[in-house]
């Protein structure tokens, strides 16, 4: 009997009792080696979230529009936001937000509800909630191409500050994917995770200054004798104003009979880059940190993950 | 030097721990604050097996005896409570047909998206793309969605993508019983080219003959542990001896009574009992019954099972002209059955009384006799033809 080609590199793996330590630069090869799975994955989600509908991806651009309409209308003719161009502010923390969401929100079921596939084939399962976070991505490319058009359009214009949409965005992902592989590790477990995450993220929405302007919070934190910087230990707070900086910019102040903003108080907290900068590296940092600790989480558990479901 | 071993399998040893009440949500772990006590179930033990590359092993064993698990430890899809297990060779586990297959996809993505988690590139896929619909015979439907296929179809085309996975070790699981027989040939086919290239493989099945076709050596699992291995005829036949054992241990009594089986013997020709038979030999099953209450027109009837729990034969008194107006007192029956026409294996016997019309069981046993049939060098199959050999110089 011939033997199996001996010209190809044989892969050799052991299995045994001892839980695999997680070698990051070893996993991301053997995730580099199965990334068409990643692919065809995301590829699989879009398609069939779209498949069915008559617009297709249209929707996915649908849905800032609208959010530009409604709140656009509301907040410029019901209720004065005091926001200059309200929904350009709005958007540009909405997009963060939406990706943040989503990718977590879908990442916390995509081990259980894909416990077919977990129970009968071997591959990383870190592929599931990347994937996630992939048809959450590509959302996220739809929705920015539809603001910075908008922004164009109604003359907003786009300043310098787009400089730090590269730093934001990889902040935002680095974090996001943090907290999916967490939770979706933690949902294996304990079902009821996914009704704690949507819980926890309507809570989180409203904690993050999106709606809200982060100026006019800083300035009652200051007239209070508490350090903004309390609030923003919030990461997302730190992500969106990123956004806010970069897609909307530093220059707007309240206008008169706002709701949200005071009268010529800043809509930003901080004009410069450079505080952006900063906080967006040490959030960064932490993230990077997260990821490291969740992803060893999600990695010791994963061998698991087979027999729990 | 011998090659290096394709899977090594050492000490094996895989627990499940059974939770009366496991808290499966946060809400009951703060609820519940002691764990529930787990219930240990060790589904493997201390399985220890060495595959040679480009050996084909058929894993063999009762429900429930591990075969499953121990395809799913080597396949890396849970991990094993105790030693280890190392596999050289890029590795397909095929569980499940089609696994990932979405019904809003067409087939043609379907294809790709079960090729890629099967652990085909891009590339592989578009080579052998062609190869794979005219498999599963559907060149004119593949660019419709799954959801209009019929489960044939479907199947099929799982089936198409698995047997184009190009490993090195390819371990299935029940997955050859599918579709229709000429489907069926052509996966069996499929498989032989994977031993003629010298691919490692291991699969689970019930289908005895199956093994016996198509494997080299055969792993008989018995709750967890390795019961039989290596030669696939002992495997087989140690298989089978299990299979009927545990059958016997569930073998079922009821009945009336009013006319009672009160013991049955198994015997030769020359009134040998326990002695294994040989195709072609003449078995008497013998009956000694006792009525209880006088009964009108009782039928004692008869019946073997082989150890696939397939009914092989059976007769009654009824059918062979012997009846009792009324049976009174004790009496022997003795069915003489001439010639068996088994060639190996166990057979057990399940002997019955009861009324003409059936509608009153008086008293059964069931599969509560054995036999064994060995073949002898002679003669192989599935049944028994009594073969004279005429040799004449021409």
């Amino acid at each position: 009997m011939p033997s199996a080609d001996t010209a190809e590199a044989t892969e050799v793996l052991v299995r045994t009792s001892e839980p695999p330590k997680l070698r990051v630069r070893r996993r991301l090869r053997e995730l580099a080696e199965h990334r068409e799975i990643l692919t065809n994955l995301v590829r699989k989600e879009l398609k069939v979230r779209y498949a069915t509908s008559a617009l297709g991806v249209v929707w996915s651009m649908l849905n800032p529009l609208l959010y530009l309409a409604v709140f656009g209308v509301v907040f410029t003719f019901f209720l004065k936001s005091g926001i200059p161009d309200f929904p350009v502010f709005l958007l540009s923390g909405i997009v963060a937000w939406t990706l943040f969401s989503t990718a977590v929100g879908q990442a916390t079921t995509s081990i259980v509800g894909n416990a077919n596939l977990v129970s009968k084939v071997a591959f990383p399962r870190e592929i599931l909630p990347l994937a996630s976070i992939g048809a959450a991505l590509v959302n996220f490319a739809f929705q920015l191409l539809v603001l910075i058009a908008f922004t164009l359009v109604i003359g907003h214009g786009l300043g310098s500050g787009l400089v730090l949409l590269p730093l934001a965005f990889a902040v935002l992902v680095v974090f996001t994917t943090a907290l999916a592989l967490l939770v979706s590790a933690f949902n294996v477990r304990y079902r009821d995770t996914q009704h704690l995450v949507e819980l926890g993220l309507l809570a989180w929405f409203w904690l993050t200054p999106i709606v809200y302007p982060a100026g006019t919070i800083a300035k009652k934190f200051a007239e209070s004798g508490w350090s903004f910087d309390l609030f923003l230990i919030n990461p997302l707070a730190d992500i969106v104003l990123g956004f806010q900086r970069a897609l909307y910019g530093a220059s707007a102040v309240g206008t008169e009979g706002g709701g949200f903003a005071s009268e010529g108080s800043a809509i930003l907290p901080d004009p410069g880059l450079a505080y952006y900068a900063l906080r967006l590296g040490i959030v960064g940092a932490a993230s990077l940190l997260l990821l490291f600790l969740s992803w060893r989480f999600f990695f010791n558990r994963s061998g698991d993950f087979a027999e729990e479901l | 030097m011998a090659p290096p071993v394709a899977i090594a399998i050492e000490g094996v040893g895989k627990r499940f721990n059974l939770y009366a009440e496991r808290a499966s949500s946060l809400k009951e772990r703060v609820v519940r604050l002691r764990r529930s006590k787990a219930r240990e179930f060790w589904a493997l033990k201390d399985v220890a097996y060495d595959i040679q590359p480009g050996r084909t092993v058929g894993l063999v064993g009762a429900n429930g005896s591990g075969k499953t698990t121990l395809l799913k430890v080597i396949g890396g899809i849970i991990r094993p409570t105790e030693g280890t297990v190392t596999t050289r060779g890029r590795i397909a586990a095929l569980l499940e047909l089609g696994a990932g297959f979405h019904p809003e996809l067409t087939g043609r993505e379907n294809v790709y998206l079960n090729a890629s988690i099967l652990g085909l590139t891009r590339k592989e896929t578009d080579r052998h793309f062609d190869a794979i619909v005219a498999f599963a015979e559907l060149e004119d439907f593949i660019d419709q969605q799954v959801k209009y296929y019929s489960s044939g179809m479907f199947v099929r085309l799982g089936f198409a993508v698995a047997v184009h996975v190009d490993p090195q070790i390819l371990l299935v699981d029940e997955v050859l019983a599918v579709g229709d027989e000429g489907f069926q040939r052509k996966c069996i086919e499929r498989v032989k080219e994977f031993q003629a290239e010298g691919r490692t493989i291991v699969f689970v099945t019930h289908a005895v003959d199956l093994v016996r076709r198509i494997c080299n050596e055969a792993i008989m699992l018995d709750h967890g542990e390795v019961r039989a291995s290596g030669d696939v005829d002992s495997v087989i036949s140690e298989l089978r001896t299990v299979l009927l054992q545990q059958h016997a241990y569930y073998a079922g009594e009821e009945g009336t009574r009013d006319l009672e089986i009160v013991s049955a013997e198994i015997y030769d020709e020359q009134g040998r009992t326990g002695a294994a038979f040989h195709p072609g030999d003449t078995i008497v099953v013998q009956v000694d019954l006792r009525a209880n209450t006088p009964v009108e027109n009782p039928v004692i009837s008869i019946g073997l099972t082989d150890a696939n729990d397939q009914f092989v034969f059976g007769t009654n008194t009824d059918w062979r002209q012997q009846r009792w107006p009324v049976f009174e007192g004790k009496q022997r029956v003795r069915f003489v059955l001439k010639g068996i026409p088994f060639v190996e294996g166990r057979y057990s016997v399940t002997l019955g009384a009861h009324s003409r019309d059936v509608s009153t069981v008086y008293h059964s046993l069931e599969n509560r006799f054995f036999f064994d049939v060995s073949r002898g060098e002679e003669n192989t199959g599935a049944v028994f033809i009594p073969v004279e050999v005429q040799v004449e110089p021409l």
